[in-house]
């Protein structure tokens, strides 16, 4: 698409998260999901990101000190990118399987921690990177495109 | 079906939005793990489960499941019921187990199908 200003129709929503503040989640995500709705997505590109947000915003309250949760939004695509200070990732690709998890027993006992999260997310990307530096923190970028 | 049609096989009670039971019923999940629920229940579905904490309800909020039904007598935290409210999410409880209330529910909605 020929445009002088692509940054122009894009619309930048940006939340905070906490880390542990289990009261809160969900919000953000929920704030994402009806900005989309008013847009006029599709039901399933919504499902898809609100499955996305919510993971990411879930890994932030669980496993980090802080975070933010970024959703640019244009006609042609949604990119969602969650960036977190926290202990980081030591092992990419064995939280990329399903079913690994570090979270400890009371997070799980919550339902959360099954090891789904990462796997999820990836499921509903088009584009999907995560990079992380142990002791630093973890950032995440998701690309879906509106088709 | 209607949530209201399902209430009584269920043993059901409802704790909130009591309004919203006239909402639409096409299939249930059942599940503990909140991440399974997000990747696999679908929309308009009651999601079954032992789960009680207020996490629940963005979860069900997000993917537009019509009611959750904790099951086997577990009491819903009194924030659950806070938040559902706000989210228009009922909260439905029985005594029956899952596996009692996913059947019975089940019976009525492959009827329809």
């Amino acid at each position: 698409m020929n445009q002088s200003n692509p940054a122009a129709k894009d619309v930048t929503l940006e939340y905070p998260v906490k880390g542990m503040d289990f009261l809160a989640a969900g919000e953000a995500s929920s704030n994402i999901k009806h900005a989309l709705q008013l847009v006029g997505f599709s039901p399933e590109i919504i499902r898809r990101v609100a499955i996305t947000a919510y993971e990411s915003e879930m890994n932030i309250v669980i496993h980090a000190y802080e975070g933010v949760l970024r959703t640019v939004i244009n006609p042609e695509k949604i990119v969602l990118t969650a960036e977190d200070t926290g202990p980081g990732i030591a092992e990419i690709e064995l939280a990329m399987k399903e079913g690994y998890s570090t979270a400890p027993d009371h997070i799980r006992e919550m339902g959360f921690g099954a090891g789904m999260g990462l796997p999820n997310i990836k499921n509903c990307a088009d584009e999907f990177t995560i990079d992380s530096t142990p002791g630093k923190g973890t950032k995440l970028r998701v690309v879906i495109y509106n088709k | 079906m209607k949530l209201t049609d399902i209430m009584k096989e269920l043993e059901a009670e409802v704790k909130c939005c009591e309004q919203h039971l006239n909402r639409e019923v096409t299939w249930c999940y059942c599940s503990d793990l909140l991440s399974d629920v997000m990747a696999n229940a679908s929309k308009d579905s009651v999601w079954i489960t032992l789960q009680t904490h207020p996490n629940i309800v963005a979860v069900a909020s997000l993917i537009g499941l019509s009611a959750i039904l904790i099951s086997r007598g577990a009491v819903p935290d009194p924030e659950t019921i806070e938040k559902a409210s706000q989210e228009n999410i009922p909260v439905l409880t029985t005594n029956l187990p899952t596996f009692e209330a996913a059947g019975r529910l089940y019976s009525l909605l492959s009827k329809q199908h």
